[in-house]
């Protein structure tokens, strides 16, 4: 199902800012402070552990792109990656692939969990088994992991999509939403917080949010309702890739394009074309590849000792720098990226 | 039915009657469209614009593309489950080579395509007509036999419009004399497969089969050859309905069009093929995927509570089907009388 592209939307990575100085590879520990019960910072990294991704869904390029990441980053240090995983995103499946991982001795489980709660009576099973275990993009129940490697905060994407637009249509007029399923959380997450920051910018209204449920067809003819029923539409926000693919790709062809303005999430390789054409000024997502390099440092740091998953512990991510242990065991990967045409062409996922 | 079933039958009755009837038959779903259109447009007259009529067209070209294939298998009293898991078979195969290989002339893509979902068919053809597999339960099978495939070839990757040449995308927006060029590929299709199946012996002998498949068997048709060639026709159908899926939309991954099977096969039935075989015609099909495309768009345009959408799009199908049923039975009656007129 499409909706699997949507939930794969879950977060944001971005390292620019936060990789100054370290230079790619640097596998050494942290020599720094945050010492916790059992975690010993100056650990190394160990060599050859055996890390698991396991993904929603394997035949997803979002995760294929993310376990890459991941898969990166244990060359770095040395590690064993390897990336299993069901082909349906079904709250269930994921269950066997953990008893079969635990049976295998793995040193660390990365998950991004199809369901929070289905998940987690085997993940505790696997830590008993003294297998550390971390979620990344979707979160498994809190005492079924270690840590979450969040890809961003629902706040950070809401706000900066309401931002991308105002600053696209100058903050004024009228805006959509092309949303994917009317009961999609994350989606639902994020409008609450564009709506909330829209507030702020009085001369703007919310005139629909309407839904293609994650549906090339229906999200087609969502867009071009929008277009038909609000004549003087000046922008709209699709917080899904399938979304504004469809979207982007109806406006190019369209007596709208560059006329009303279209920018939300979705991946620099699928909209490429689009940028270059003149048809989006702009749109963001974090950088799944970067999730997974993360989620595999974190996963080592654990296996190795050097943090245990409480709050206030440090980490350091090799290219990416350090990391800190948030609230519940978060680690958050950092702000969205925003992808114009001066930058696309530095992006390949 | 029975009335229905005799009419489209050739030789049932006085020639001039039964092109009468014919066209009465599809007179329901069109006062549906009409309906539809008229309402909308008072609403917002933007719906009636040439832009909006283009989209609509656009937009149902594909599922009125697949409910002609799929036509040709209802009748025949089978049906095909596994035409969006072909199309995304298809769809995934061409944009891939498009985007690896772009010195593959596009032509030779499409042919490729439409072969590929032609072998398709062929498989669904053989469990079914030599095989004898029930049609539900081995398209069934492949449906998800060919779903698996593409996930495997794909392996997680994305098709993008930027990884496809230009020339390609264009197929799927262009317009020729105002008419999108893949509502006049359908169109062409639906003109052809309409004829045949009226005017050829071979078109003849699968609405025969679908009737009685035993009495076929007795009169000499060739039934198993038949089925094989209205679930390979079907396939063919698919993979050309993948390209344009391709071309239309840009954006291809190995779940391309999954679900639409249902979709089809409403569209089938309410264009007012029988499910159990034997009558209705392709362009009934057409009209029905035009239908059902039309009450998407309207509810769209009409700026329907988006949460209401689903209960109303379901609603007015039923409504387009009851109008259709109370004018069929009408026409069924006048029929009656007027044969037992004749009679007298």
């Amino acid at each position: 199902m499409k909706t699997r592209a949507v939930a794969a939307l879950v977060g944001t990575a971005l390292l620019v800012s936060s990789c100054g100085g370290t230079t790619k590879g640097d596998a050494a520990p942290q020599q720094s402070s945050a010492p916790a019960a059992t975690a010993n910072p100056n650990a190394p990294l160990k060599q050859g552990l055996k890390i698991a991704f396991l993904p929603k869904q394997v035949n997803n390029p979002y995760f294929t792109i993310a376990d890459g990441g991941g898969a990166n980053a244990g060359k770095e240090f040395g590690a064993e990656v390897k990336e299993v995983g069901p082909s349906d995103a079904n709250a269930s499946s994921q269950v066997s692939y953990i008893n079969t991982l635990m049976q295998q001795r793995q040193d660390a489980i990365v998950i991004s969990a199809n369901d929070p709660n289905a998940v987690v009576p085997a993940l505790k099973q696997a830590m008993s088994a003294g297998i550390k275990v971390v979620s990344y993009d979707s979160d498994s129940g809190q005492d079924g992991r270690h840590l979450f490697v969040n890809q961003a905060s629902a706040e950070d994407l809401g706000r900066t999509e309401a931002q991308l637009i105002a600053e696209q249509i100058g903050g004024k007029g009228k805006i959509a939403i092309l949303s994917a399923t009317p009961n999609a959380t994350n989606q639902n997450t994020w409008i609450d917080f564009i709506k909330d920051e829209l507030k702020k910018y009085p001369d703007m209204e919310l005139v629909k949010v309407a839904y293609g449920n994650d549906d090339d067809q229906k999200s087609f003819t969502e867009t071009q309702g929008l277009l038909r029923s609000y004549p003087d539409l000046k922008g709209i926000i699709s917080p899904t890739t399938v979304g504004i693919a469809a979207a982007a790709r109806y406006l190019s062809n369209s007596p709208y394009k560059g006329r009303v303005k279209l920018t939300g999430l979705g991946t620099p390789n699928q909209l490429r074309k689009f940028v270059k054409d003149g048809t989006i000024d702009g749109f963001e997502l974090w950088n799944p590849g970067d999730l997974g390099y993360l989620a595999a440092y974190a996963a080592a740091a654990l296996a190795s000792g050097q943090i245990t998953g409480a709050e206030g512990e440090k980490f350091k991510a090799g290219k990416l720098g350090e990391y800190t242990v948030g609230a519940k065991g978060e680690v958050l990967l950092g702000k969205p990226t925003v992808f114009t045409k001066d930058n696309i062409d530095d992006f390949n996922f | 039915m029975t009335a229905l079933t005799e009419a489209t039958r050739p030789g049932a009755g006085g020639r001039g009657l039964i092109d009468r009837l014919t066209r009465v038959r599809e007179l329901g779903i069109v006062l549906a469209l009409a309906a539809l259109f008229g309402v909308t447009g008072a609403v917002n007259p933007s719906f009636l614009s040439v832009g909006s009529i283009r989209d609509i067209l656009l937009n149902s070209a594909i599922v009125a593309m697949l409910a002609v294939g799929q036509t040709l298998v209802i009748v025949t009293r089978n049906v095909d489950l596994s035409i969006s898991s072909i199309v995304g078979l298809t769809g995934f195969g061409g944009a891939l080579v498009l985007a690896d290989h772009p010195a593959v002339p596009i032509p030779v893509v499409i042919a490729g395509c439409v072969t590929l979902g032609a072998a398709c068919g062929a498989i669904n053809g053989l469990l079914v007509g030599m095989a004898k597999v029930p049609a539900l339960v081995a398209t069934l099978g492949t449906l998800y036999a060919f779903r698996g495939i593409d996930y495997a070839w794909a392996g997680g990757r994305q098709v993008n419009a930027a990884d496809m040449p230009e020339s390609f995308l264009a197929l799927g927006s262009r317009s020729v004399l105002g008419v999108p060029l893949l509502a006049l590929v359908t169109l062409t299709v639906l003109l052809a497969v309409g004829w045949m199946l009226r005017n050829l012996r071979s078109g003849r002998e699968l609405y025969a089969i679908g009737s009685n498949p035993d009495a076929a068997l007795l009169a000499g048709i060739r039934v198993r050859r038949r089925v094989m060639a209205a679930f390979v026709a079907n396939g063919a159908l698919a993979g050309l309905a993948g390209v344009m899926w391709a071309a239309r939309f840009g954006t291809v991954d190995a779940t391309v069009a999954t679900g639409r099977e249902l979709d089809v096969i409403a569209a089938v039935v309410v264009g007012g093929v029988a499910i159990f075989g034997g009558s209705g015609t392709v362009f009934g099909a057409a009209l029905g995927a035009l239908l059902l495309t039309g009450i998407t768009s309207a509810l769209a345009v009409l700026r329907v509570d988006a949460l209401a959408q689903t209960a109303i799009n379901g609603a007015l199908l039923i409504a387009a089907i009851v109008l259709d049923r109370l004018l069929a039975l009408r026409v069924a009656g006048t029929l009656r009388r007027r044969r037992y007129r004749d009679a007298r």
